[in-house]
């Protein structure tokens, strides 16, 4: 069990949870990621690490309200308890010194970012940070990435945080500007197919990180394979992280379709037990 | 009694009501069945059975005890030489082991010994318990056991019952591996093995659950803190069948599948939280245990029409015959002598369709069975909208990639001594399905005993 220190709505759709994990926490590397589950009757979800305390053996989550499983871990509060987490999971980020390294965040995409980020600037990169999302309140970590960044830049889709536009459009200002060695990219699965798209002409290498759908994490199902360069690969072991000009994207997007039906089905079952009985079940 | 009373009938569930459940399929015989049915085995003085047996059961022994109504003392002998009889009892493929080998088969039909090792088991865990074995003195050696399936959990037992601190390091967050991720409840249920690592709870064994061995802690760093290692991993690195469409919506491997329903319980979803698609026409690829599991796991979740498509006969089909015998019962159908070629998508890169070829037996091939050949222009299409790829599963690679010295074969099984269950590394002992591949809880529980021997000599001698 996992006890939670902090968990926090900070936008109508985005949660933030501090908790108790000290193996993750003295283990963990950039680019990686825990599963975690809430009760008995959760699913297994995989979350990104944004951020860790050795000391205090915690570790920070950011997550998307989207589901269910989500709705309830935001329902969660402080002083409970989360019940498994396991990590840290999948290949750490491949932090070394390459130059100019260009650090692209769309929404909750920027907390999976920001050790990265962290870690190419600590290898002694110049790094520049292109932080996007819709509208001016859906940023996080603004201050912390900007802190990090040589150059921050930060852009919405209607304008009214930053510059208005995509964060492919800004890219393709700064690629313009200077030399870039490489980029990574982590957002939603069209920001990461377009980004990849952009520097693919340019020949600079580009890295993403997917979010397929996941079980086990261990490369036991294969529930979590995705296209890379014609061949399978599972984003559990082999992965998250993989170049972004062999990824087949619209087989990732098409299959992390693949329960909306049931999605809704949960959703709209959980909503009704929430009413019913003010709380969740008695088991979960 | 005698040997020609016939062999006592196990009472079922009856098809078409189990077809809607998840409740296991076979009753259970009454103390009184369980009476006459030992009362046929002749008490061979040279047992055949026994060979038979993997881990050389004493069957004439505890068949002996339940003719004579001691249930116990059965129970009592079977744990001389297993862990896990009630786990045994019903999985085990008895037909091809001791019971092919039992006497009376030549004449009559044999003992029904499975069934009467998963009475006794039964019998010990919900009407009168053994009094809990008592712990040799305690030893101040820590041993590391990697992996909670049968091989690990025997090894767990046996270890602690000779003193030792026991560690199990399990990667997912419920211990007893295939039997809780891959076995269904109607074949095994999971109370049953939350019985037994409750039991080795009690010795004394410590399971440290959500713990992958190889990724941030190595084999290495652990044998800095343990004295000894088992390494009982698995077989788990689950194979496709490469061909066009394996990547639609509603692929999965049989690992997915049954690990979803399974430890995930989405057979009682939206309860529990993990979906599972519930097609109305599915394909199963493959024809072991695995693939009947998943098929008759199909059919429980409301599936009208599962397909079971394998590319050879029903002779060479893997599975155990009482599985296949169940899994036609229930409704599934056999496509024999199949072979998908394509996997169909729609325009939403959902599954809609698999295109299969049909085959014909040539020439025998290595195996010594008759190798399928494809029958040209017999292609033909079956309307699925979900498909469940069961066509084996391959060695899990995280700890060996962190364990340069571990010592694999080519396909990446871990090299360990016949007898003593060794590795290449000093103080690292491996056994199960990570040394052999895929094969069986007995096989696995087998190897375990032996390792556990192998270790206790280790340690205690000092010398490897
Ligand atoms: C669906 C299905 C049906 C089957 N039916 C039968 C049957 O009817 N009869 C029969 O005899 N056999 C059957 N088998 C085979 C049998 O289950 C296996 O042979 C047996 O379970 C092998 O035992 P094991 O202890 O070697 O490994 P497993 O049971 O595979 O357990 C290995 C455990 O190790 C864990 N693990 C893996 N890597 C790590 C790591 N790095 N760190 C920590 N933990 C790790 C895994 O999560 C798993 O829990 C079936 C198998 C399947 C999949
Ligand atoms: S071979 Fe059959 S009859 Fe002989 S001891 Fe074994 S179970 Fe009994
Ligand atoms: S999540 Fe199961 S193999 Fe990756």
């Amino acid at each position: 069990m996992h006890y939670i220190h902090s968990n926090d709505i900070i936008q109508p759709t985005l949660g933030k949870m501090v908790v108790d994990a000290p193996y993750v926490a003295e283990y963990r590397k950039p680019g990686q990621f825990i599963i975690l589950r809430i009760d008995e009757c959760g699913e297994r979800m995989p979350l990104t690490i944004s951020d860790a305390d050795k000391t205090k053996g915690t570790i920070t989550l950011f997550y998307q309200i989207v589901g269910t499983t989500t709705k309830k871990l935001a329902g969660m509060k402080a002083g409970e308890r989360v019940k498994d987490i396991v990590g840290p999971l999948g290949h750490p980020t491949e932090v070394e010194k390459y130059g100019t390294v260009v650090c692209i965040g769309g929404g909750i995409g920027i907390a999976p970012l920001y050790p990265i980020s962290k870690g190419m600037k600590e290898a002694g990169n110049k790094v520049i940070n292109i932080l996007g999302a819709r509208a001016g309140n859906l940023f996080i970590l603004e201050d912390e990435m900007s802190r990090i960044g040589d150059d921050n830049i930060v852009c919405t889709d209607d304008g009214s945080r930053g510059k208005k536009g995509f964060v492919t459009d800004m890219l393709r200002d700064v690629m313009a500007a200077e030399q870039v060695d490489l980029v990574v990219a982590i957002g939603p699965v069209p920001m990461m197919k377009a980004v990849s798209m952009q520097t693919k002409e340019k020949g600079i290498k580009t890295y993403v990180s997917l979010n397929s759908v996941m079980i086990d994490g261990t490369g036991m199902c294969g529930g979590c394979r995705v296209t890379v360069g014609g061949e399978t690969k599972f984003t559990c072991v082999d992965g998250p992280e993989f170049d972004g000009h062999l990824v087949d994207f619209d087989n990732l997007g098409s299959r992390l379709k693949t329960y909306h039906v049931e999605e809704k089905e949960s959703y709209t079952t959980y909503n009704h037990k929430c009413k019913l009985d003010g709380a969740v079940g008695d088991e979960c | 009694m005698n040997a020609k009373t016939p062999r006592q009938k196990m009472p079922e569930q009856r098809p078409e009501d189990r077809k809607r459940n998840f409740d296991e399929v076979p009753l259970g015989y009454t103390p009184e069945v369980a009476v006459v049915e030992a009362g046929r085995c002749l008490q061979c003085k040279k047992p055949l059975c026994v060979e038979g047996c993997p881990v050389s059961i004493n069957i004439p022994g505890f068949i002996k005890e339940i003719a004579e109504k001691n249930f116990i003392g059965a129970i009592k002998v079977i744990k001389e030489s297993s862990s896990l009889p009630a786990v045994c009892g019903r999985v085990c493929p008895q037909e091809s082991q001791c019971e092919a080998k039992c006497i009376l088969g030549k004449k009559f039909e044999p003992v029904a010994i499975g069934k009467l090792e998963g009475f006794v088991a039964d019998y010990e865990r919900e009407v009168e318990h053994l009094p809990a074995p008592v712990p040799g003195v305690k030893k101040d050696k820590k041993v590391a056991i990697i992996g909670s399936g049968p091989a690990g959990l025997t090894v767990a037992g046996e270890l602690a019952n000779a003193g030792y601190s026991v560690t199990v390091f399990e990667a997912l967050h419920t211990p007893g591996g295939v039997l809780v991720y891959g076995i269904p409840e109607f074949r095994l249920p999971k109370k049953i093995v939350t019985y037994e690592i409750d039991a080795l709870a009690a010795l004394g064994v410590e399971f440290v659950i959500n713990r992958i061995v190889g990724l941030s802690e190595s084999l290495g760093d652990i044998m800095k803190r343990f004295d000894a290692a088992f390494v009982a991993t698995g077989a788990g690195l689950p194979s496709f069948l490469n061909i066009p469409g394996e990547e639609l919506q509603g692929v999965y491997s049989a690992n997915e599948y049954l690990t979803r329903v399974n430890l995930m319980k989405a057979y009682k979803f939206p309860e529990y939280d993990t979906p599972v698609i519930r097609g109305n026409s599915m394909a199963v690829f493959g024809a072991g245990n695995v693939a009947m599991d998943s098929a008759r796991t199909a059919v429980r979740l409301g599936c009208d029409e599962v397909h079971l498509i394998y590319r050879r006969s029903r002779d060479e089909m893997p599975a155990r015959a009482e599985e296949s015998h169940h899994a036609e019962e229930e409704g599934v159908i056999f496509d024999l002598l199949t072979n998908p070629v394509r996997l169909l998508g729609d325009e939403n890169g959902r599954l809609c369709g698999v295109e299969c070829v049909k085959m014909e037996l040539g020439e025998p091939d290595d195996s010594g069975r008759r190798r399928p050949v494809e029958i040209k222009g017999s292609e033909f299409i079956i309307k699925i909208d979900a498909a469940i790829v069961a066509i084996g599963n391959g060695s899990n690679p995280i700890l060996q990639k962190t364990a340069p010295d571990l010592k694999c074969n080519k396909w990446g099984n871990i090299i360990a001594d016949e007898t003593t269950m060794k590795t290449s590394v000093k103080g690292v002992f491996a056994g199960g399905d990570i040394v052999t591949g895929a094969a069986t809880v007995i096989e696995a529980m087998g190897a375990g005993r032996k390792a556990a021997k192998g270790m206790i000599d280790y340690l205690e001698s000092g010398s490897w």
